[in-house]
């Protein structure tokens, strides 16, 4: 089983969702989320004194997946969120060792 | 639109005949009777006095929108409790202070008592004397919301609404007396239509005197001179409130005709309204190019104060300008917004609405530029109520500032304005959803 965590730009979200949909993913849990990379923001101006922008808002698409679906997932997270534009984010997988569907204790694949 | 235009001139002709041919008509279309002229000119100041009162709610507004979301309470309450402060003060000694009893062309002073309004068989004169005590009140009232935008988000609310009661009640009164009074700034001269320096620079020293004694907000100002931007709340109230504002002044430049009785009264008031429009649209315009230009993106607060600042601008003189003179008396008050509003960055004086550069910095503009439109003004009398305005304001609110810091303290402890005055002062948030005592998240 993997963990998928992927940061995209906000205005990707649906696009997103509607590929992670169409490839089978039945679940995620998505974040209003504020962060920079190596650009570091930006800055602007406000009643004529400049300000840094350090942080600029984000999504965080969070999915537990089988390590099949996991790989597509990931393919079509990039495809889906990519606008060629510095700051469309990045992907992290993770291993994860175990799931539990709280409503029936099952576990492990069961549970996704 | 040419149909309309038709039946008018053909309606106009019709008048001119039967002017022409009847003599009684004639005359009576010159000058209504003195009924009708008390009438009008109560109406008058009845209809200039309600609009002038809703510029409190442009103010609160402007006010909200442009403080951070964690002090807006506390700025709603500040604007009803000094509107509501000023409208006792300005009864129990204010309108009497400033009209009663001041000695012509040489007074300083009224007498400080209630102001009487007669019964109404007796109530004598060009106009009802309620009508008169409550536009004079309403105009009293906006003296006092210039000041709460500038101190705002670190004065606290009791020490603040002391200093209202005084300003409203003693120093705005005052000095109106010397010219509105027809005390001795009548005397020499001095021209002063609707009130840039009577009524805004009034507010602005006072509001200058406080943002001084008081301090900058935490983490304003950085070190090396760094500046640091707090955006406010709402973009779209700071506009709803500029649009009141502006609604307002029509109030605020119109009545100040204060008579409405004639033909020629009526006119005035019409160029009035026409001159006070343009100026504004033209200190927005000129606001909006000037950011586009200097910092590359349009600055919208900057807009809204560029609006406000060409309205203080032609308040002191709205009638004899051309629309040109208009246009460029309101625009030059964009250009002041636009430089000043950075300017008073750099010498550390935080005003958070921007209210000096706008009523203070254009209120002087607007006086001074009286002489280029009205022969009957010099620039001599216009400089010394300038300066004579601005010593007696400023020193009498600073000591009323800092008489109030030595005794109450006028600023919220440290950890109360980092938590916001909402939940230090009033415990009650402006958007509790979006903020600590929502449920939600």
């Amino acid at each position: 089983m993997m963990y998928i965590i992927s940061i995209i730009k906000p205005h990707r979200l649906e696009e997103v969702r509607t590929a992670l949909s169409a490839i089978g993913v039945e679940g995620m849990t998505v974040s209003e989320v504020k962060g920079h990379g190596r650009q570091k923001g930006h800055t602007e101006i406000y009643r004529g004194a400049e300000y840094e922008v350090s942080y600029l808002p984000k999504i965080k698409i969070e999915l537990a997946l089988e390590d099949k679906l996991a790989a597509k997932a990931v393919d079509a997270i990039t495809e889906a969120g990519r606008t060629g534009q510095i700051g469309d984010g990045k992907i992290f997988v993770l291993n994860l060792d175990s799931a539990v569907r709280i409503r029936t204790g099952e576990s492990g694949e069961e549970a996704l | 639109m040419k149909l309309y235009q038709k039946f008018t001139l053909a309606g106009m002709l019709a008048i001119a005949a039967i002017a022409g041919s009847d003599p009684a008509f004639a005359q009576a279309s010159t000058e209504a009777p003195a009924d009708t002229r008390y009438i009008l000119s109560s109406l008058l100041f009845l209809m200039g006095g309600f609009l002038v009162m809703f510029m409190a709610a442009g103010f609160a507004m402007l006010e909200a929108g442009l403080v951070r979301s964690k002090n807006v309470s506390m700025q709603c309450l500040k604007n009803i409790a000094l509107y509501s402060v000023a409208g006792l003060m300005f009864w129990v000694i204010g309108y009497n202070l400033m009209y009663d009893g001041v000695i012509a062309d040489t007074g300083w002073m009224g007498t400080p008592t209630p102001k009487v309004i007669p019964p109404t068989d007796a109530d004598a004169g060009s106009y009802a004397a309620g009508s008169d005590w409550f536009f004079q009140m309403v105009f009293c009232a906006a003296t006092a919301s210039i000041v709460s935008g500038t101190v705002a988000e670190r004065i606290k609310f009791w020490p603040f609404i002391i200093f209202i009661a005084i300003l409203t009640g003693v120093i705005y009164p005052i000095q109106g007396s010397w010219e509105w009074g027809a005390g001795w700034l009548n005397g020499i001269g001095f021209s002063d239509f609707a009130g840039s320096t009577l009524v805004h620079s009034t507010g602005g020293w006072a509001a200058l005197a406080g943002a001084i004694i008081l301090g900058a907000r935490a983490g304003k100002y950085g070190e090396n001179g760094r500046i640091n931007p707090i955006p406010g709340s709402s973009i779209p109230l700071a506009t709803l409130g500029t649009f009141i504002l502006w609604f307002g002044w029509f109030g605020f430049n119109g009545g100040s005709q204060l008579a409405m009785g004639t033909i020629s009264d009526v006119s005035s008031v019409s160029r009035i309204f026409v001159n006070t429009n343009l100026a504004a649209a033209a200190g927005v315009v000129v606001a909006i190019i000037l950011t586009q230009i200097i910092y590359k993106k349009m600055d919208v607060t900057m807009a809204l104060n560029g609006a406000l600042a060409g309205l203080v601008s032609i308040t002191a003189e709205p009638l004899t300008p051309s629309p040109i003179m208009a246009i460029m008396i309101g625009g030059i008050g964009g250009v002041i917004v636009v430089f000043a509003v950075p300017m008073l960055d750099k010498l550390k004086i935080d005003d958070v609405v921007g209210a000096i550069p706008v009523h203070l910095l254009a209120g002087i503009w607007g006086t001074m530029a009286v002489p280029l439109t009205n022969s009957d003004a010099t620039f001599y009398a216009q400089a010394v109520g300038v300066i004579a305005v601005g010593i007696f304001v400023s020193v009498s609110s600073a000591i009323v500032w800092l008489i109030l810091k030595a005794t109450t303290g006028i600023r919220v402890s440290p950890e109360e304005e980092l938590e916001g005055l909402d939940k230090g002062e009033i415990g009650v948030e402006a958007y509790p959803e979006f903020a600590r005592g929502g449920s939600a998240i």
